[in-house]
């Protein structure tokens, strides 16, 4: 066992003492089928939430999008996220000749799944905001993979904004049915349609 | 008589060797039975009341496997067993109720520090601060802490809470490993035996009190939490704990009347507990805690434990008072 999958298991064992990490697999059963998983955004524990909530043998091969320019600032931002996590790094920065999207292309092509946040920021109102439309290019590229909607439950109390540590309550993932872009389909109208997948997982007595 | 005789002239350790493997013994006839009868087909209803059962079954077994580990591993193994029990019951009710933002530095405080610093003292045998460290010492700090966070909204009642929460999963559970620690001294290394004696004879009291809260169809005291408890129930609960603590006088340090009595003040407090929780389920709004799918998903830990969180102190403190310890 490799130093990185030590600091994963470990990871992996402090997130479920804190929060649980109850993955619950509503509308598809925990598959090792490739997939992008889209969730709801609220903390930084988002991700290592959604990844320890995924059975053992899904998560190497489930990879988090990492801004290139915070995930690498310090050798350890680099090592934890290359190494154990296998972030695929995005770049804040637009240039003019680059699609941002090229390293997530890269990477669905090298058959690997992604876990991705399509509001863009963190989001502390507990409703969702609008989805970006990075979602739509990469269903509209990858038809076969399937797009899998997530609701992170509960997380924004275990840290909520400017805290560092966190406090142990129970979190749950729900799962929902995977979705696909229709034939013609506009790019709003489906990104309204994911985020209401998003939203309808949400468990109703909170 | 006889037999007992030749149980009271073995070792402690012999004494609780030989509990254990009875209870195991049993332990596994019933499941064996279980799963021997659940081979045939039967009936749907059946089957749904068989799941429960199984459900229920699984639970003692890892209640009877973790006071095994207790006593295995001794005092430093009981105190972070218990210690473990009290984070994850500490969890499951911090999730249950509504904590605002500015509840977060109580709630580190909580279960980083008062937690700990609990384990530590029962560990170490401070029964005098032990006693008072929840009850004085957090009771003054958390609204302090919570105070300094500046959000007068709901103050009291978001302190209530936190203070009642540790109160249960923390103060009340970490009496059991206390018990175990306890030194009588005319009869060394019977701690674990009342840790035993406790939890039998609350989970006598629970199980007779509802039996005959179904049976008797008396009238409930509060039918808008419990549909079941009613007084002549709990006293028969009650009684029958006093009856199992009075047959149990063999393992524990008491003479038969002080088991009994014993007894009736655990399994009194036990099934009281299971009431008071049961006021807490509806006021959350969940039925059967353990199934909140919704939020927790958790393992329903907090129904579990209650009636242990309950009588434990009552327990430990009467004897302490009464043996002067």
């Amino acid at each position: 066992m490799s130093r990185a999958d030590l600091m994963g298991a470990l990871l992996a064992f402090v997130a479920r003492l804190i929060t649980g990490a109850q993955g619950h697999w509503k509308g598809c059963p925990p598959e090792a089928l490739q997939r992008i998983y889209f969730a709801n955004h609220q903390s930084h524990l988002d991700w290592v939430l959604i990844w320890a909530a995924l059975p053992g043998e899904l998560r190497a091969r489930t990879r988090p999008i990492a801004a290139r320019d915070y995930w690498t600032a310090s050798p350890f931002k680099h090592w934890l996220t290359r190494e154990v996590f296998n972030a695929v790094y995005v770049s804040r920065q637009r240039t003019d000749d680059q699609d941002p999207l090229e390293p997530l292309i890269h990477a669905l092509q090298a058959g690997d799944s992604l876990v991705i946040f399509p509001e863009g920021t963190r989001n502390q109102t507990g409703v969702p905001q609008a989805f970006k439309s990075g979602l739509f290019h990469l269903a509209e590229a990858f038809p076969q993979v399937q797009l899998v909607p997530a609701w992170i439950d509960n997380v924004q109390r275990v840290m909520p904004k400017g805290e560092v540590v966190p406090v142990p309550i129970l979190c749950t993932v729900t799962f929902g049915a995977p979705l696909s872009l229709q034939d013609g389909e506009d790019k709003r109208d489906f990104l309204d349609r994911a985020r209401d997948a998003v939203v309808a997982l949400r468990p109703t007595a909170a | 008589m006889n037999m007992l005789q030749a149980l009271r002239q073995l070792s402690p350790e012999q004494q609780v060797g030989l509990l254990f493997v009875l209870v195991f013994g049993g332990l596994l006839m019933v499941s064996v039975t279980a799963l021997l009868i659940s081979l045939q087909s039967k009936p749907p209803e059946w089957i749904e009341r068989h799941r429960l059962f199984k459900r229920d079954l699984r639970a003692v077994w890892v209640g009877a496997v973790t006071f095994w580990l207790a006593w295995v591993s001794g005092p430093l193994g009981a105190t972070l067993l218990f210690g473990a029990f009290s984070f994850l019951a500490l969890r499951e009710f911090i999730t249950l109720t509504h904590t605002r933002r500015s509840d977060h530095r109580s709630l580190i405080l909580a279960f980083f520090v008062v937690l700990p610093v609990q384990y530590l003292l029962v560990g170490n045998r401070h029964f005098d601060l032990f006693t008072v460290f929840i009850p004085v010492y957090v009771f003054l700090a958390i609204p302090v802490i919570s105070a300094l966070a500046g959000d007068p909204e709901r103050f009291l009642e978001r302190n209530a809470k936190i203070q009642w929460g540790i109160t249960v999963c923390v103060y009340g559970l970490s009496h059991a490993p206390a018990l175990l620690l306890l030194n009588f001294p005319s009869a060394p290394g019977r701690g674990a035996f009342l840790v035993f004696f406790l939890v039998i004879v609350a989970a006598v009291a629970q199980i007779v009190q509802e039996a005959f809260s179904r049976w008797l169809r008396s009238r409930p005291v509060a039918r808008a939490i419990s549909r079941s408890f009613s007084v002549r129930a709990w006293i028969l609960g009650a009684l029958s704990g006093a009856a199992a603590g009075g047959l149990l006088f063999w393992i524990t340090p008491f003479k038969p009347a002080q088991a009994l009595a014993m007894g009736l003040l655990a399994g009194g407090a036990g099934t009281l507990g299971e009431f008071v929780m049961k006021a807490l389920k509806k006021d959350a709004g969940v039925a059967y805690w353990g199934n909140r799918a919704a939020v927790t998903g958790a393992v329903g830990l907090l129904d579990r434990v209650a009636p242990l969180a309950f009588a434990a102190p009552v327990f430990f403190h009467s004897a302490r008072w009464y043996f002067k310890l």
